[in-house]
């Protein structure tokens, strides 16, 4: 005791003793105080709830308010559902970097635990499109050939027939779909990002969504099979004529230059 | 080549009479400079380098050979399902890529060994064939004009003008009767161009479940096409019809619609307008569902359908036409009759 007593007057003495009162408080508290709450609400969806709030807070809510209601910044996010969540956190696009005519795909920045703790935050403000399961966007099983039907009636305007994109007005454009997860695809026709129409389950049913996602996986992925090769970007024949009338006949043009440029005499003037 | 490039033993002072060579004169003031002096090639002084040649050719030739046999052997013992991966392009049918291949080199091969032969083998010493004028001797033309004149007499028709404007009528109207076969190159379209098949009563039906359409189906921001109850694409008449009937159904804000004859024509903010392009009638259906704007991917013409559909860009003439929709008594959507224009493209008799 009289070697704590001679050392009251250490300059750290203050920084122990008020750390040792902070630990005190707060395990009277931990022990005490918590009972009755969590009787309140101990489940996980309000404790990920929670923690979306405080995401939130530090990295949406600059735009769309401080309670999702929106400002001149960004829209109201009250009843987007989780599925726009996902889809925008998902793919990169939200938290947009500058505002500008549309807000491009980038570098995702959140894990994907922390989007789905936003996306059940900005889900409890109002009922909207669920996340969708596996089951539901998984390409197998489905009807290529509908999808492909049905890719072209309702998509392909936009995104091209095999899903290469394409420009809209004003500097907006419809994006390429290769290499986008069939999950973040089937949030898009669920929920209309951006300039995007949404395509409800009550005009598309889930079969259908299906049946666009295998086709987009059999004619825009990396294991596309293209019998023809070198599709020059899927545009059709205006991209291929112009190809073909360029480089090819350019070739043959550089070629006969070549040749009749070079003599063949053995004394070259 | 400027004279600056001629070697100065070719110039023709260096030459004396090689070739036509004529000084300058007063009629004729600028010099003929003749042909060069030939050259010989390397093939022309060494036989060794001639048989050299030979063998390029006759190479480039067994090779084209060889790629036709290729060819065939590819034809014939790849699978046509077989997909291959080859590195810049990614994967393609083996059998088109080696086809393409083969023949490639197959023809190539043939025209890279004649202009070689050419080249190298075949005789190049410079020939020149003079112009000779085209026209005909003096004498030639007086007997041809004096024969045309004496014709001309004989045949009377200065003489008699009854048959020359006989003649003149028969060769007038003769190609009349190579018009009047145009005329059944099809049945005009009559009123066909100004109805389409939508009426009264008819159900709109989405064209992704075709199932018929309940309001409350349609969400604002969302697209949706319809065609007229009692269509399906089995039937013979599809394309003919949905050409006409296509529909581009959106939701709207109520207080989002400016025109007034729209919001009275929509149903509960719900539109139906045409999907056929006013400008040349391409499929138009580039909605932006934030600024309501419909754009068409052909001539980018530019449709605000919060506005009666008004043209704001591009060259379409006339505003897309809306369909009058309504609910029946079971809650579907339905028509309240045709389009009260003609849909599509202007035409002569449109007015």
């Amino acid at each position: 005791m009289k070697k704590l007593s001679a050392r009251r007057r250490h300059p750290l003495a203050a920084v122990v003793v008020l750390l040792l009162a902070l630990a005190a408080t707060g395990g009277l508290y931990t022990a005490f105080a918590p009972a009755s709450k969590a009787k309140a609400d101990d489940s996980a969806q309000s404790l990920t709830i929670e923690e979306g709030k405080k995401l939130y807070a530090v990295g949406c809510a600059s735009c769309h308010g401080t309670g999702g209601q929106g400002t001149t910044d960004g829209p109201s996010l009250v009843g987007v559902g989780a599925a726009a969540v996902d889809f925008q956190v998902g793919t990169g696009r939200m938290p947009a970097q500058q505002p500008s005519a549309q807000v491009p795909r980038k570098k995702v920045i959140y894990s994907q635990a922390e989007i789905d703790q936003l996306a059940a935050y900005i889900a409890s403000l109002g009922a909207g499109p669920v996340v969708p399961t596996k089951n539901q966007y998984s390409p197998e099983g489905a009807d290529i050939a509908k999808g492909g039907e049905l890719f072209r009636t309702n998509c392909a305007q936009c995104h091209n027939f095999t899903g290469k994109g394409g420009a809209l007005t004003h500097g907006k454009f419809a994006p390429d779909l290769d290499g986008v997860q069939p999950k973040h695809i089937y949030e898009a026709m669920q929920t209309g990002p951006q300039n995007m129409p949404s395509f409800p389950d009550t005009t598309m049913s889930e079969k259908n969504k299906k049946d666009i996602i295998a086709y987009l996986n059999a004619v825009n992925s990396d294991k596309t099979e293209n019998p023809g090769g070198l599709e020059l970007g899927g545009l059709g024949p205006v991209s291929e004529g112009l190809f073909a009338w360029i480089f090819g006949l350019g070739l043959l043009v550089a070629v006969a230059v070549w040749v009749a440029a070079r003599t063949a005499k053995a004394k070259k003037s | 080549m400027s004279s600056q490039d001629i070697p100065e033993e070719n110039l023709p002072a260096e030459h004396g009479t090689h070739g036509a060579v004529k000084a300058a004169d007063e009629k004729n003031p600028f010099a003929d400079p003749g042909l060069p002096p030939h050259e010989h090639r390397i093939q022309d002084i060494d036989e060794r380098a001639a048989k050299r040649s030979e063998r390029v050719v006759a190479l480039l030739f067994t090779v084209s050979m060889l790629a036709t046999v290729g060819f065939i052997a590819s034809y014939v013992t790849i699978p046509n399902d077989k997909v291959v991966y080859v590195f810049p392009i990614g994967h393609v049918s083996a059998m088109n890529f080696a086809l393409g291949l083969t023949l490639g080199v197959a023809l190539f091969c043939i025209g890279a060994g004649a202009v070689h032969w050419a080249r190298t083998l075949m005789s190049d010493a410079e020939v020149a064939d003079e112009r000779h004028p085209i026209e005909a001797s003096p004498e030639v033309r007086a007997k041809v004009h004096a024969d045309f004149k004496q014709g001309a007499k004989e045949s009377v028709i200065g003489r008699r003008p009854l048959i020359r404007n006989t003649m003149l009528g028969a060769l007038t109207l003769v190609p009349l009767s190579g018009l009047f076969l145009l005329r059944d190159l099809g049945p005009l379209p009559k009123e066909s161009l100004r109805h389409t098949m939508w009426s009264k009563g008819k159900r709109l039906v989405n064209m992704n479940t075709n199932q018929p359409l309940r309001p409350e189906d349609v969400a604002v921001g969302s697209l949706t096409f319809a065609m007229p109850d009692g269509l399906k694409e089995t039937d013979e008449e599809f394309q003919t019809e949905i050409a006409k009937a296509a529909l581009m159904i959106v939701r709207l804000q109520p207080d989002n619609i400016k025109d007034k004859r729209e919001l009275e024509w929509s149903h509960e903010g719900v539109v139906a307008y045409s999907k056929i392009c006013t400008h040349v009638g391409c499929p138009i259906s580039l909605y932006e569902q934030q600024t309501h704007h419909v754009l068409c991917p052909c001539h980018q013409s530019t449709f605000d359908l919060s506005d009666g559909a008004r043209v704001i860009f591009g060259p379409a003439g006339h505003a897309l036409p809306q369909l009058r929709i309504g609910v029946d008594s079971e809650g579907y959507l339905q028509a309240l009759g045709d389009f009260e224009e003609p849909v599509g493209p202007a035409f002569w008799e449109r007015g």
